[in-house]
């Protein structure tokens, strides 16, 4: 069964676009990739799947319930983590993370304990109090907290430092080989390349990508690295070209016989030929309109 | 009842400042009543002399050397503004704040609907509601029995049970309202409770404009009305419960659809 299913999926801010007929499915126990930039439909795609916002066309069903029917059913199986956490003013941790349990009515008092100590959380603290990664770290541990069967996480590593990312992202993986079906968007590649077998990518409200992490990356552009000096001008297919320290990196798409003939008629004294990383591609992605490197 | 629980949680500090604030105030005025009894006389001539301004605040229908005469012109004025500026506070944020204080993201993403989260938020403001009028009719029946008078329980018992009902109806206009609104809902809080009373004030002073008790709940919890015909004027009332079942049901209807920015 696919944890999430998009038929269609629309949604107009008056005049303004969201995401215009978004089709996603997404299977139960995948790790699943979101990407895009700011404004390009992320966060609207997460809003509408969750309920805080309708459809305007199209619909969704997450773990075969329709999203606008069985709202609170699928809430149930949910946990959400948002890109910005934002709490209830002079709470404490304590309380928030027994709120939010007292709301699923579970009494997940254990597992938050475990959470805490991971994330090395202090549960007395106020919220108000709180740095911008300790309040991710309070909204991390009410996501997980109830053991969901789905984690919706938005930019989920904004704020947190990098051991932190490291420690969340093992507990994420935990999860995930336990069944967890996680749903990851960000507009950090590295982050999606890491941890997800599949992803999307969004631009202007459209999937303009989808497949494997591998697949998305997988190219006939390779980046190459030159030491030494060879003359490259004119040369068909190069771009993005970075000269440092008597080096020169560039992406090649063009016949590699001619770059290897241009290269050879220089002095060379070091050569790297490897494949581009996804944040490449995806910028490539977004230049070339959607067309596959 | 977890967001009931939450809601009087949050709610706490601004229910004690208000209530100690309009208990305090009544008190205050209580007391100072025996001083003022011997005096009266010539104040209660004077008070009746004030033309337009007399007939605004009831003055002419009441006797302001009685306890009761005294109690509803300085101390209703007290409750009636005060319990409604508590009430239309009270409603007019509870559904907006939690967009402007961007914390409906959390509540919203949680196993429960939308009906369910309107109905407990309503009821917290109607428990603030009930508890503050208890507390106040406590403090004032308190101060009366303290300065050794005979308390007046029949016009007491009217006059607080009206502007009950009179906060309970701006609280149910403000909760409709409050389902609208993003942001800036103290304000219109304020404003809607404030038009209400000078709306009265207009009613009371000519005749053309006697219309208008129709629409403001202080109409029909006029304390000068109440004492001097012993009951609730009704002629009023019932488009004051339209207007409560209208804010109701206008937070129902816009609150479950609402797109949640």
């Amino acid at each position: 069964m696919d944890a999430i299913k998009t038929i269609n999926l629309t949604k107009y801010y008056g005049k303004s676009r969201g995401i215009v007929e978004l089709n996603l499915s997404i299977k139960t126990g995948e790790c699943f990739g979101f990407i895009g930039p700011n404004g390009a439909g992320k966060s609207t795609t997460i809003r509408t799947l969750l309920g805080l916002i309708s459809p305007t066309s199209g619909s969704a069903q997450i773990f075969g319930r329709d999203i606008t029917k069985e709202k609170k059913a699928i809430l149930q199986n949910i946990g959400y983590l948002p890109s910005e956490a934002v709490f209830y003013s002079g709470m404490r941790v304590k309380d928030v993370l027994t709120l939010s349990a007292d709301m699923r009515k579970m009494n997940c008092t254990k597992k938050a304990r475990e959470l805490c100590d991971r994330l090395q959380l202090d549960t007395s603290c106020k919220v108000d109090e709180l740095s911008l990664g300790n309040r991710k770290k309070v909204a991390i541990v009410c996501a997980l907290q109830s053991n969901p069967d789905l984690l919706i996480l938005d930019e989920p590593t904004g704020g947190l430092d990098p051991l932190m990312q490291r420690e969340f992202f093992e507990i994420i993986r935990e999860r995930n080989r336990n069944g967890t079906t996680v749903f990851l968007s960000s507009h950090i590649l590295s982050e999606i390349q890491r941890n997800c077998t599949r992803a999307a990518i969004i631009r202007e409200g459209k999937l303009i990508a989808c497949d494997n992490v591998d697949s998305l990356a997988k190219t006939n552009t390779k980046r190459v690295t030159v030491h030494g000096s060879a003359v490259l001008d004119g040369l068909d297919g190069v771009r993005d070209r970075m000269a440092l320290d008597g080096s020169v990196s560039f992406l090649y798409s063009g016949d590699m016989n001619i770059l290897l003939k241009r290269l050879s008629a220089g002095h060379i004294t070091n050569l790297t030929i490897s494949e581009p990383n996804l944040e490449e591609i995806f910028l490539h992605y977004y230049e070339k309109g959607g067309d596959r490197v | 009842m977890r967001i009931v629980k939450h809601e009087l949680h949050q709610g706490k500090v601004s229910f004690l400042i208000w209530s100690a604030s309009i208990g305090f105030l009544l008190a205050v005025c209580v007391f100072l009543f025996p001083e003022m009894k011997g005096e009266m006389d010539g104040i209660s001539d004077m008070f009746a002399s004030m033309g337009s301004f007399t007939a605004a605040f009831g003055m002419d229908k009441l006797n302001f050397g009685t306890l009761i005469g005294y109690y509803t012109i300085e101390c209703g004025n007290i409750l009636g503004l005060g319990g409604a500026f508590y009430a239309a506070l009270c409603a007019v944020g509870i559904l907006s704040k939690e967009e402007k204080e961007r914390t409906a993201e959390f509540l919203l993403t949680h196993p429960v609907s939308r009906v369910r989260i309107i109905t407990e938020k309503l009821i917290a403001v109607l428990i603030q509601i009930t508890a503050i009028n208890l507390i106040v009719y406590a403090i004032s029946v308190g101060s009366m029995a303290a300065i050794g008078e005979t308390i007046p329980w029949a016009e007491i018992n009217l006059l607080h049970l009206a502007y009950y009902i009179l906060q309970i109806e701006l609280a149910c206009i403000c909760f409709g309202i409050s389902a609208f609104m993003r942001k800036g809902s103290v304000g219109t809080g304020l404003g809607i409770a404030a038009v209400m009373y000078f709306l009265n004030l207009i009613a009371n002073i000519t005749e053309a404009a006697e219309f208008l008790k129709y629409i403001t709940p202080f109409g029909y919890c006029d304390g000068a009305d109440i004492v001097a015909n012993g009951s609730i004027n009704t002629k009023y009332l019932p488009i004051g419960v339209i207007l409560t079942v209208v804010g109701i049901a206008a937070a129902f209807f816009r609150y479950t659809k609402k797109d949640i920015a």
